[in-house]
């Protein structure tokens, strides 16, 4: 991001740099206090609470943070790669393309463990980012809101085929609550996979200038010597990883990763570097506060974080659109 | 005539034109001229109701363009716009029928078949009649639009830069054509163009417009001169005065 | 008539429409009549063929419906890929359905079939669409494609809610629900039927109307403008009339997303002509015989006949990828 040349008459006075990070950082560890306070148990009581807290509460949170960090930072790349603000891995077919597969595998080799789960999920994931992409190429932009239009049909069009499979096997309810998005299965021994989502988040931060030059379209990332193909390649695959674990672990986040990323570009622009500090918190704050939200409501029940994020991710996305309306 | 009345077009807080007070009378060829972002095709569209101004009202033969029903505008203007792409495909007849539409609602009567030959042949597509449009080069394409709307016989014909995409002989031969239809057929012709050697060369007035206001109404001896051009295009020129028209050099 | 522009010989537009004209009479005998038990002639067998007419008949309307919804659709959007399903419809019924089995019970579900439900399942859809496309696109800075995107993302929520209710149920009534939620020749609701060809005989009359109409709206927003069309009326009139097609259709038998896209793309293909008047017809009969074979094979040599749409769907979606991959730009 350029920085602005000090105008003439400063109109406010500019906030110490370290200012906005250190309230991020301290309002999502507040979240953080806040979900790991909140449950059906009371922690001080009983006299299991300690146990409790390690076995359920804390492993909930982390893989809160951990799958909101994988969305929006898989949401990022994926608009810089498309050049598109409104791609992410739920409105391109991707996630679709990450339950068949673990439909598949449950289908073929029920005893699968997570970490196999997760490989067959996001290799399926890849395959049907690709194709988003490839079918991309075809798209001259000329309105760019065709593209997620694309990307939710060719979603449609897997999901579809996912639920007749799963109807015709009997998996169907089993389907609806495995993608629900919802925290609640969550235990020790269960979630750890999900730290892999911490080695991608890394693997992004580190390749963050390429992506940020591919963001600026073939032929610019070619001139200045990118290997455009191969970034595309790399940057497909960490996507397709972070959707894959998420969808095993976690289920569906919808809107997620189009939400946080276009909040923090409408404010900061569009460097990577710069701007994954910010989806991180972005997104842990927000998949935290609506599963504070979801678990608060209906107290001691529990409405799973998808379907708040559902609502409120729908939500922020018309507003979005409504925003950005071509004038005239 | 085409009369534009505190007419103005604001993007938010941009403002693209305006205000604009101006009278273009009827019959001839008039050139909308400028530098990028001056607001000319923001003029010609508002004028042919494809875009709403935030002030100020536009008619043309005495219609205004917002109050008048888009039908009845339809037999008085019509305008045609650089970016043409049709989902359907059409050949160059069935194209040039559309023109048609406001008479007879899509059943072609003998005059209206009549009036389409009359286009085609005005503009030499007869042999390219029954041709799909996208078999067609650019410049033949853009003499099928141009076909069209010639046949809608309005008496206000509205073009937005023609001249683009077309190579040297096409363009030459458009501006005959338009020139022809100004002469021998009594419209009145407003186009926007951004080489102003052409407008020199076939126009009878020119309007020029910089930063969205107009800058200089005149005939084409009274604007190709040194002091207008270089205030309306931010750069120096020559004018070579030894030819039919006035050609204005700013090459180097 | 075809122009001879290539140097193979193509088949003539009239002769491809009686073609087909005579596929769609085969296949809707075939349906009617292969594999009776009783002799022909005899009651029992006026009895089955009378059973199986309303299947024939629902076939020919959801035919209709769904080939010219997507061609009207087509039209109005100035867009070919897309189909009217993204407008939020199947998910806006599969919320209705769910919400009656969720604070009903699933035997509400059939309790309440009949006319009114489904005359009432209809109208909300078209109310939703309409207000939709009313609020969204007719406004001052009305973007087509930002409409559509909203009723994408709309459909979206509601599909968010239908799962969180669906989880709810038990797993009995959930599958009673879920029998609704797809598409199903079979099990469609016959009392419905007079009703459903009434308004459809008077939308097609709208629309044979407005033939010529269309055809200029299909040149885009300028063109339409510049020759004197009111393009956000003609947008938003031809939206709901979609709206209301394909409302019938899917409170008929369930959501079909990729059915009316077979047919239109075939349909541009073999009309020869891009005019309304000779497309929407053609796609009408093409629906018509692609269904009833499907339903035909698929009852009577593989028996599985319940498995009809969600067959088309899929192969459907499959052409959907197919040309969105080959397409050279859209």
């Amino acid at each position: 991001m350029t920085d602005f040349a000090p105008s003439a008459t400063p109109r406010i006075r500019r906030l110490p740099a370290w200012l906005p990070p250190a309230l991020g950082v301290i309002g999502v560890l507040g979240l953080l206090a806040l979900s790991l306070s909140v449950g059906a148990y009371d922690l001080g009581r009983d006299e299991f609470g300690g146990e409790l807290f390690w076995i359920t509460r804390v492993p909930r949170t982390i893989s809160l943070v951990l799958a909101a960090m994988a969305m929006c930072v898989a949401g990022l790349i994926m608009q810089l790669l498309t050049q598109n603000r409104f791609v992410e891995p739920t409105t391109t077919g991707t996630t679709e393309w990450a339950s068949l597969g673990l439909l598949l595998i449950t289908l073929l080799a029920p005893q699968a463990g997570i970490p196999v789960r997760m490989i067959v999920a996001s290799a399926a994931a890849f395959v049907g980012t690709m194709l988003f992409i490839l079918v991309l190429r075809r798209i001259q932009l000329r309105s760019s809101l065709i593209v997620p239009l694309v990307g939710m049909m060719l979603g449609a069009v897997v999901s579809a085929f996912t639920t007749y499979l799963a109807a015709s096997t009997n998996m169907l309810q089993m389907l609806g609550t495995w993608f629900q998005g919802s925290f609640s299965a969550v235990v020790r021994g269960r979630y750890e996979s999900l730290w892999v989502v911490a080695i991608v988040v890394v693997l992004v931060w580190i390749a963050a200038d390429r992506f940020t030059v591919a963001g600026l379209g073939k032929d610019v990332a070619t001139s200045v010597g990118l290997n455009y193909e191969r970034v595309v390649f790399i940057g497909t695959a960490l996507v397709a990883i972070a959707a894959g674990v998420t969808t095993v672990v976690v289920g569906f986040l919808p809107f997620l990763g189009l939400v946080v990323p276009n909040l923090v570009t409408m404010a900061r622009g569009d460097n990577l570097r710069s701007n994954i500090p910010w989806v991180c918190l972005g997104g842990a704050a927000l998949v935290l506060a609506c599963d504070v939200i979801g678990r608060v409501i209906i107290f001691p029940f529990e409405i799973p974080v998808s379907m708040i994020l559902g609502i409120v991710g729908a939500a922020v996305f018309i507003a979005l659109l409504l925003k950005g309306r071509p004038r005239g | 005539m085409i009369s534009f009345t505190d007419v103005s077009k604001s993007y938010g807080d941009l403002r693209v034109l305006g205000p604009v007070t101006l009278e273009i009378p009827a019959g001839g060829v008039t050139a909308l001229v400028g530098p990028n972002g001056a607001g000319k095709s923001t003029l010609l569209t508002i004028a042919g109701r494809l875009l709403d101004p935030s002030t100020g009202t536009a008619s043309v033969g005495g219609h205004d363009v917002q109050r008048t029903p888009s039908r009845e505008l339809a037999k008085v203007v019509s305008i045609l716009r650089q970016e043409n792409h049709f989902v359907t495909r059409l050949t160059v007849r069935q194209l040039v029928g559309f023109g048609r539409f406001p008479y007879s609602q899509g059943r072609l009567t003998a005059a209206d078949r009549e009036a389409v030959d009359a286009a085609l042949e005005f503009l030499d597509l007869v042999p390219l009649a029954e041709r799909y449009l996208d078999e067609l080069s650019g410049g033949q394409r853009q003499r099928a639009y141009v076909a069209m709307v010639l046949a809608q016989e309005t008496d206000y014909l509205l073009l937005d830069e023609p001249l683009n995409n077309l190579d040297m002989k096409h363009a030459v031969a458009m501006m005959k054509q338009l020139r022809r239809a100004a002469d021998d057929l009594g419209r009145t012709i407003v186009i926007v163009l951004h080489d102003i050697n052409f407008a020199a060369a076939y126009a009878d007035r020119v309007v020029a417009l910089r930063d969205g206001r107009v800058e200089h109404v005149g005939t084409p001896a009274e604007f190709m001169v040194p002091e207008v051009l270089e205030r309306v295009f931010d750069t120096p020129m020559q004018v070579r005065t030894d030819g039919d028209f006035p050609l204005a050099v700013y090459y180097r | 008539m075809a122009e001879a522009r290539t140097a193979k010989r193509t088949v003539p537009v009239p002769l491809r429409f009686a073609i087909v004209g005579a596929i769609v009479l085969l296949a809707a005998v075939l349906v009617l009549t292969w594999d009776i038990g009783p002799e022909p002639g005899s009651k029992g067998f006026w009895l089955i063929v009378r059973m199986r007419s309303v299947t024939v008949v629902t076939i020919l309307l959801v035919a209709a419906c769904q080939g010219v919804a997507t061609v009207l659709f087509h039209t109005a959007t100035g867009n070919r890929i897309l189909t009217p399903s993204i407008m939020g419809f199947d998910a806006l019924y599969v919320l209705i359905q769910t919400a009656m089995a969720f604070f009903l019970g699933a035997q509400a579900l059939s309790a309440t079939d009949g006319v009114p439900k489904v005359l009432v399942q209809s109208a909300v859809m078209v109310a939703f669409a309409t207000l939709l496309y009313g609020w969204l696109f007719g406004g001052r800075r009305g973007s087509l494609h930002v409409t559509l995107l909203v009723g994408l993302v709309l459909g979206a929520g509601f599909g968010t809610l239908s799962s969180f209710m669906q989880r709810m149920l038990i797993p009995g009534d959930f599958d009673i629900l879920s029998a609704r939620l797809f598409g199903n020749i079979s099990n469609s609701n016959a009392e419905y039927l007079p009703v459903g060809y009434g308004i459809v005989a008077v939308i097609l009359l709208l629309v044979f109307v407005r033939r010529h109409r269309l055809d200029v709206l299909a040149l885009g927003r300028d063109t339409a403008t510049n020759l004197g069309l009111n393009h956000k009326r003609e947008v938003i009139t031809t939206l709901v009339i979609v709206a209301v097609l394909v409302s019938i259709s899917t409170t008929m038998v369930g959501p079909m997303t990729f059915f009316g896209f077979i047919v239109a793309t075939l349909a541009y293909q073999l009309t020869g002509s891009q005019e309304h008047r000779r497309v929407l017809p053609f796609a009408v009969l093409l629906g018509a015989a692609i269904l009833l074979g499907a339903y035909f094979i698929l009852h009577h040599v593989f028996n599985a006949a319940g498995l009809v749409t969600v067959i088309i769907e899929f192969v459907g979606g499959l052409a959907f990828v197919i040309l969105l991959l080959r397409k050279g730009s859209m």
